[in-house]
């Protein structure tokens, strides 16, 4: 049995009060929202936080609003992010990729900010602690080197979050609260490749909004290849957005790779403005993009293989895009409607 | 992990929540989760202990009504919250019409999984009193079943949606 460690409870009534909590505990607090990354992690000894700070009783953290875009609150659930009116339709992509995240049940605790600072994930790393040990442990958590490549100099782990692919594709930017200030970021701007600094987060910060542009004339699509048809995490998420003219003309496109690097990968698609989504000039950019990924054997399924569907997931999600009819695949791929 | 600072540390805490209806007030160590909370603090051991880490569903409970994971909820985060667990649905010697279902249709086998899968669905028949099988399976995707397969999980839940709405003959 797994029992989390010892820690100090804070539940601050505003943004402002959590913010101060941070700056005074210093690297000793971590925030909890939802629990259900954070939670595991301390029950296999990753993360021994002397203090939570709950960001539960946060209710600034809930809001929606709609003005020149969409701003979505950090804390809302993945199944209050789902239940926004008008989400589906204007920002499909973020729809398909949360209802993707895990399981009904845990969609109805995990929220939005949790899943933008979801701990990057590696089979070396996600073990309980006597598993860990029998290895003298790896270089993200009491040890010195990295398993899946031992000469590496940094950590291989994998971003391993759904919605962030499907939020940069559709260009999301960010709002962290310091007790010093705010700042607003691309929210592309949040990660680096490396499986441990992977947020450019500071610890003092707290990530409490999230903001969408206008959808004005954007179409957006999210694949995820899994293993089962829910529970687990991605092993290649593919996000797609592309503004286009009513003859299908391009005017602005965006492709993002989730789970083949530390960082979500976003690839050019420069070579698309202008031009119509036709068939050769999408397996052009998803031959590009399979050139670029880089899956680690460090979670489910053989490496190669999932750098080879790069190209094919890419497709889906372009032509999606185009408007053609990919119901029965998603189905086939997805195991469920979304 | 000496010193007064942990001593000081490691007193209960108390707390205030709804459990099956009941308002309870329990003294508990802050660390725990509510499926610890559950079943050793309140001796309801109905619900089950699996993976403890969100990835078979078998600690399932309802919170406000919403299903959700016991093994990785704080205890200290439900003051005044409302918990249901599967003790909550049989009143007196009368089955709660998916308890009923589960058994007639061999949807429980080894019976570790059923609870937390009992408790998904209730949640969703009150919901959606009529879902088709494609929702039934959505619904209960986050609950791992090693014994029947599902068909016979969504069979049961079929019937007592049907019973539930009054029509089943």
């Amino acid at each position: 049995m797994m029992r989390l460690p010892w820690f100090d409870y804070r539940a601050p009534r505003s943004v402002e009060e959590a913010a101060k909590i941070l700056a005074w505990e210093g690297d000793g607090a971590m925030l909890i929202a939802g629990g259900t990354d954070l939670l595991p992690n301390m029950k296999r000894r990753h993360q021994m936080p002397q203090t939570l700070v709950s960001l539960r009783q946060l209710e600034a953290l809930k809001k929606v609003a709609n003005g020149s875009g969409l701003r979505l609150g950090a804390g809302l659930t993945l199944s209050e992010l789902l239940a926004v009116r008008g989400l589906r339709e204007r920002y499909r992509g973020l729809a398909q990729a949360a209802a993707q995240v895990a399981t009904p049940q845990l969609r109805n605790m995990g929220t939005l900010g949790g899943n933008l600072c979801l701990d990057t994930r590696c089979t070396y790393y996600n073990q309980n602690y006597e598993w860990r040990k029998a290895i003298d442990f790896c270089m993200k958590k009491d040890g010195a080197v990295c398993w899946v490549a031992t000469a590496s100099k940094r950590c291989l782990a994998v971003s391993s979050t759904d919605t962030v692919p499907a939020l940069i594709a559709l260009g999301a930017r960010v709002k962290l609260v310091a007790a010093a200030g705010e700042r607003e970021i691309a929210l592309a701007e949040l990660y680096q490749n490396d499986g441990i600094e992977y947020l450019k987060r500071k610890p003092d910060e707290i990530l409490t909004e999230v903001l969408l542009p206008k959808a004005d004339g954007w179409t957006s699509s999210y694949w995820k290849l899994r293993r089962r048809g829910s529970f687990d995490f991605p092993l290649l998420g593919v996000a797609a957005a592309a503004k286009l003219a009513a003859d299908g003309t391009v005017a602005a496109a965006r492709l993002v790779l989730g789970a083949v690097s530390s960082h979500p990968l976003v690839i050019k698609c420069d070579a698309l403005i202008g031009r119509k989504l036709t068939d050769d000039a999408i397996a052009a950019i998803g031959e590009a993009a399979e050139s670029r990924a880089k899956p680690m054997d460090n979670t489910d399924m053989d490496l190669r293989w999932r750098k080879h569907v790069v190209a094919d997931f890419a497709g889906y999600a372009l032509r999606e895009l185009r408007g053609d009819d990919m119901s029965a695949m998603r189905l086939r791929i997805a195991k469920q409607m979304v | 992990m000496s010193g007064t600072a942990r001593i000081e540390r490691r007193r209960n805490v108390q707390l205030r929540l709804s459990v099956n209806g009941e308002d309870t007030e329990v003294s508990f160590a802050p660390y725990k989760t509510l499926l610890e909370l559950l079943r050793e603090d309140l001796g309801l051991t109905g619900t089950k202990h699996g993976c403890e880490l969100g990835e078979c569903g078998a600690c399932a409970v309802l919170i406000d009504g919403e299903p959700q994971l016991s093994c990785l909820k704080l205890a200290i985060e439900c003051e005044g919250r409302a918990v249901e667990t599967i003790e909550g649905l049989a009143r007196g010697n009368a089955l709660h019409p998916l308890q009923a279902a589960f058994a007639d249709h061999g949807g429980s086998q080894c019976g570790y999984c059923t609870p937390g899968v009992i408790m998904t669905a209730k949640a969703l028949l009150e919901r959606e009193p009529n879902p088709s099988r494609d929702r039934i399976r959505e619904a209960t995707a986050g609950n791992l079943c090693r014994c029947t397969g599902y068909q016979q999980i969504v069979d049961a839940i079929e019937h007592a949606a049907s019973e539930l709405r009054g029509e089943a003959k």
